[in-house]
């Protein structure tokens, strides 16, 4: 981790704004609380949070803590009611216009009259690219996710990991440093579960992007993660951060190793003591 | 094919629906027809057997209800016996309401989408528009057609926009209602997708709203091509019965021509039949195109 932001500061802003210029989220006492017939909700209650260039952080907690709350704040999708957040030094509805981050849903969400090229290209469309620049970028981001071979096939012809696959070369293919995943493998069976993360911790080594991921899966936090925001329910909160400096480049038995089973075992307290294990 | 196959095929199943409704329409036919039989019976002092009785109800020359022998006749000759451009040839006529329904069609489609999508758009036109819509449906079209007709007419238009203006009138409504739902069809995670790419709603709308309320579009489509049929045929009848199916109906109750009418009707059914007909071929076709498996 440190040599990586050493490199990125000597290219960066350096100088004075050296911090700043690592700081991709910086978030102070955010709260949002929604209205409701039943009386206010406090999805957020006084979250602090800041994440680094580079980093892969991980949301963990169980629902109601939440979790794809703050990521929807982040990404401009709800809007705080309290407190401050910045995203890449500018507010998130700037960064949102920018098209700073790629967001990747709990499902697919492809869209099912375009082909798996054409739900990549959608995003290229928007921002305006022509026709050389989308078909290099489609080609390149689905190579990533490995799903070359399959550009014209539609989306029902593909299987639930492989349609995730496709929609993370969709935010991809923006190209933002940021990337913003809701629980993007929450809907799919443990094997294909494990295959993709080991792709996604292969990836984010790869692109060195910062990646923020929703899960409420301690060993996919564990094994994805440079650091994890434990969270707690009523009123969503932040429990515990926790930080996880295992090898950036990680195979699925170092879920066996003592350092790995270590930190699980410190995210389980955190959720614990987070009243995260309570009878609703 | 087994005998079983035979049982189960769509073919077997229409069949004998239109089977069971002759046999229904030959016993109407003769029951309907033969007090006025009686009577002529009785003036001319025959007595006939059953089976001339029977007979003759089937073969008069204004009956009731005539039968269906008889009106197929009457449509067999003016059809395929006479020339199209006859005034009494039945494709004439038809062509004639066909034109003003496919007209009066594409524009209530037009207005019905034009509408839908400003109603997703604009949240007052809702409120303000959809009570005025929705009423608009609640008058009886027989009591519109007319001034429609005679209020273009005084104004130098007459033939055939005003015909197709009432099918417009009738056509556009399922389009509206059917497309409005259809352009919010899109789940919130397929808009937020959008948003997250801060795209405009113009583009929100080419590539999210409209792609999904094709389904919803083809639907409302079929509806409205039938509804636009009626439409036309309506607007024939105040026109002093010139021409069209409507025209042929009006002329025909005016002379008794009761074969006339129902020949009249058996097209228009028909007519209406292909044109849904062809709407859900290309309803198929764009979803094939679309790559939507149905």
């Amino acid at each position: 981790m440190t040599d990586i932001q050493a490199t990125d500061a000597a290219s960066g802003a350096g100088g004075t704004a050296e911090d700043d210029a690592f700081r991709v989220i910086e978030a102070r006492e955010l709260c949002l609380t929604f209205e409701t017939n039943d009386g206010p909700v406090h999805a957020l209650s006084n979250v602090d949070l800041t994440v680094d260039r580079g980093e892969f952080v991980s949301f963990i907690g169980p629902s109601g803590c939440g979790k794809t709350t703050l990521l929807r704040v982040i990404a401009d999708l709800e809007k705080a009611t309290a407190g401050t957040i910045s995203v890449n030094g500018m507010s998130p509805e700037e960064a949102r216009r920018k098209r700073a981050y790629g967001y990747v849903f709990q499902a697919a969400a492809l869209y099912p009259w375009r082909t798996i090229a054409g739900n990549v290209a959608l995003p290229l469309e928007i921002m305006g690219l022509d026709k050389a620049e989308r078909a290099e970028r489609i080609a390149r981001n689905l190579e990533l996710v490995n799903l070359s071979g399959f550009e014209r096939k539609f989306p029902w012809q593909l299987s639930g990991g492989m349609q995730q696959r496709a929609s993370i070369a969709r935010a991809l293919a923006v190209e933002p440093d940021l990337l913003l995943m809701d629980e993007p493998f929450g809907a799919l069976d443990e094997i294909v579960r494990d295959h993709l993360n080991e792709q996604l911790n292969q990836l984010w080594d790869r692109t060195n992007k910062t990646v923020i991921f929703v899960t409420h899966s301690i060993p996919e936090a564990v094994f994805l993660s440079t650091k994890i925001v434990v969270m707690s329910p009523r009123p969503g909160r932040v429990h515990d951060v926790i930080d996880c400096n295992l090898p950036r480049e990680r195979t699925l038995d170092i879920r066996e190793t003592p350092e790995f089973l270590e930190i699980a075992h410190r995210v389980r307290d955190g959720l614990r003591a987070g009243h995260a294990y309570d009878d609703e | 094919m087994t005998m079983n196959d035979v049982l189960k095929s769509k073919t077997f199943a229409v069949g004998t629906v239109v089977l069971v409704l002759i046999a229904i329409w030959y016993f109407s036919a003769v029951m309907l027809n033969a007090p006025f039989q009686r009577e002529l019976d009785e003036r001319a002092k025959l007595s006939p057997t059953t089976g001339q009785f029977i007979e003759a109800t089937l073969n008069q020359k204004r009956p009731v209800l005539p039968a269906p022998h008889q009106v197929a006749v009457e449509i067999w000759n003016t059809t395929v016996e006479k020339r199209i451009t006859s005034k009494r040839s039945l494709v004439y006529h038809g062509g004639i309401t066909l034109s003003s329904t496919m007209l009066g069609f594409v524009m209530g489609t037009v207005l019905g989408v034009t509408l839908a999508a400003a109603i997703i758009h604009v949240e007052s036109l809702e409120r303000s528009l959809m009570p005025w819509i929705i009423t608009s449906q609640t008058i009886p079209i027989l009591a519109i057609a007319p001034m429609v007709i005679v209020v273009l007419n005084a104004v130098g238009i007459s033939g055939l926009i005003p015909k197709a203006l009432i099918s417009t009138y009738l056509s556009f409504f399922p389009v509206t209602v059917g497309v409005v739902k259809g352009l919010r069809s899109p789940d919130p995670m397929q808009l937020d997708l959008m948003r997250t790419y801060s795209a405009s709603s113009f583009q929100t709308f080419w590539k999210l709203r409209w792609p999904s309320s094709i389904p919803f579009l083809f639907t409302s489509m079929k509806i409205a091509i039938a509804a636009s049929l009626v439409g036309a045929i309506v607007g024939e009848l105040p026109t002093g019965a010139v021409a069209g199916l409507g025209a042929r109906l009006l002329a025909g109750s005016y002379y008794g021509q009761t074969v006339q009418i129902w020949s009249a009707l058996l097209s228009a059914a028909f007519l209406a039949a292909m044109l849904v007909t062809i709407v859900g071929f290309a309803d198929k076709a764009v979803r094939r195109r679309m790559g939507i498996m149905q």
